[in-house]
């Protein structure tokens, strides 16, 4: 089955159309950025690229800083495959995807500074505010990666900090009017490899066939964050393609990301 | 007392009363109780002449014999090879029902169908206890090669054929492509790249609004009008 599908796409990709429709076939599919879409979080967002959907949500919480870093707020990131999304995903532990998912949107947002740390400071060495950002994929066709990324940054953007009692206690259900502190809003962008071809936010059933891929996070000009996967190699030709096409997409990305 | 409750084309529920009298006669997906006939699927009721069934709107492949079917081999036996279909069981493509060729002793049957080959058959056998099996030996019957597979909701299948082949037939003229709907509804589209693209476009708009009168003109209609290739007459 592989191959025959494998063929065909390589077929369609040299002939300029990709498997669903876009506007071109170095297009994304139609993205639609929600908000918000939980009651209870500080920030959330529904993210949809063709029928990929992901809802991502924004939590705050004091906690106390660590030690090397005593005046700097905490980000954690964490991702969930629920079995609703796809047939192959199962419930229990989270599995090696979803803890590559949750790193790579923690490297993208952390290595870019998004999050202005020191502003999350309470009491320097005592308190500061962590950040939670969780990670819900509510369906699977592809390119959960960029999807995800694309969705924390939406629930970031409109994420507002709670108020704080005379104990300092955090009263969940009330919102100051200061946003998190934001100095970058980085997107990712994945390219798969399909034998000589680069494929740009693949769908399921191509992402199945893919030799490699690699997601380059951006902001603005800049490669923050990397992350390669996959059995196949790029050639240095191929990986500078590569990085020349994801800050061209990454840029559109980031103006769909402005204008919500 | 003959009367008929739920009218032709609206949609009934399972338990639903159909119809009264005996006049009438209980067709698939329905059952009859003392004068009464009911619903046993949710779908769309479809009265012809005194006949009455219900065509479901979603639901699994059930196989039935002489049924033409599209299937992806899944294991390789020492005598057989294991073939799913999109049924509830898998099927049994036997070692004598496979090829025509003379298979010697011993030989590796992964040189005929290889686990993830795709193919054409036909049901020749099924029982109520799980027992499937298909042949790919006959005329149209083969391993196939190139081309895209898509799968659709089975119950559009007879909506994607349409009457006397006309929904496909007109897709194929239209599309320049190669194109055969499986019972099960797996669906094999061959040709260039973008006319394969172009088809499966326009079956997927058959599995989305299948239940739609007047689709074939929307098909028509919306082939045409992006189309490069001229309908040869």
């Amino acid at each position: 089955m592989k191959n025959y599908d494998k063929k065909f796409i390589i077929d369609l990709y040299e002939n300029g159309g990709r498997l669903t429709e876009r506007k071109n076939k170095d297009s994304y599919r139609e993205i639609i950025i929600q908000e918000p879409v939980s009651v209870n979080a500080e920030g959330s967002a529904r993210v949809k690229i063709g029928k990929t959907e992901v809802i991502v949500g924004v939590k705050l919480n004091t906690a106390e800083p660590y030690q090397d870093t005593p005046d700097e707020g905490v980000m954690m990131v964490t991702a969930e495959f629920s079995p609703i999304a796809d047939p192959e995903f199962e419930p229990g532990p989270p599995k090696e995807e979803a803890i590559e998912l949750a790193r790579v949107v923690d490297r993208t947002i952390r290595e870019s500074h998004a999050i202005d740390t020191k502003k999350l400071c309470i009491k320097k060495g005592e308190k500061v505010w962590r950040v939670f950002i969780d990670i819900y994929i509510i369906n699977n066709d592809g390119n959960l990666i960029d999807a995800s990324v694309l969705g924390a940054m939406a629930a970031l953007k409109k994420a507002k900090i709670p108020k704080l009692d005379k104990d300092g206690n955090v009263l969940f259900k009330e919102h100051t009017k200061k946003n998190v502190p934001l100095n970058a809003t980085p997107t990712a962008c994945t390219i798969f490899k399909l034998d000589n071809v680069l494929l740009i936010d693949a769908e399921k059933r191509e992402e199945e066939l893919i030799d490699a891929r690699i997601t380059l996070g951006c902001f603005g000009e800049y490669v923050h964050s990397m992350q390669k996967g996959g059995k196949g190699a790029f050639t240095p030709e191929e990986f500078n393609k590569c990085v020349k096409l994801a800050i061209k997409k990454n840029k559109e990305l980031q103006k769909i990301l402005s204008k919500f | 007392m003959n009367k008929l409750i739920v009218a032709s084309r609206e949609v009934a529920v399972p338990g639903d009363l159909i119809a009264e009298g005996m006049n009438f006669v209980a067709g698939k997906n329905t059952y009859r109780k003392d004068e009464k006939i009911y619903s046993n699927r949710l779908g769309l009721v479809d009265v012809r002449g005194s006949v009455i069934k219900v065509i479901p709107l979603s639901g699994r492949y059930m196989p039935q014999k002489e049924d033409l079917i599209i299937g992806e081999v899944k294991e390789v036996g020492f005598n057989s090879w294991q073939v799913d279909i999109g049924a509830p069981f898998t099927a049994n493509l036997y070692m004598s029902e496979g090829t025509t060729t003379y298979i010697r002793k011993d030989e590796d049957l992964s040189r005929y169908f290889n686990v993830g080959d795709k193919l054409i058959g036909r049901i020749i056998s099924c029982t109520s206890t799980g027992s499937l099996q298909i042949t790919c030996k006959g005329p149209g019957l083969k391993k196939i090669k190139g081309g895209l597979i898509i799968k659709i909701n089975p119950n559009k299948v007879p909506r994607a054929i349409g009457k006397k082949g006309s929904m496909i037939t007109m897709i194929k003229e239209l599309t320049n492509t190669e194109i055969i709907v499986g019972q099960n509804g797996w669906v094999w589209i061959n040709g260039d790249a973008m006319d394969i693209l172009k088809a499966k476009k326009a079956i997927e708009l058959i599995d989305k609004k299948g239940h739609v009168k007047g689709l074939t003109d929307a098909i028509k209609n919306m082939l045409e009008k992006d189309s490069r290739i001229k309908p040869v007459k």
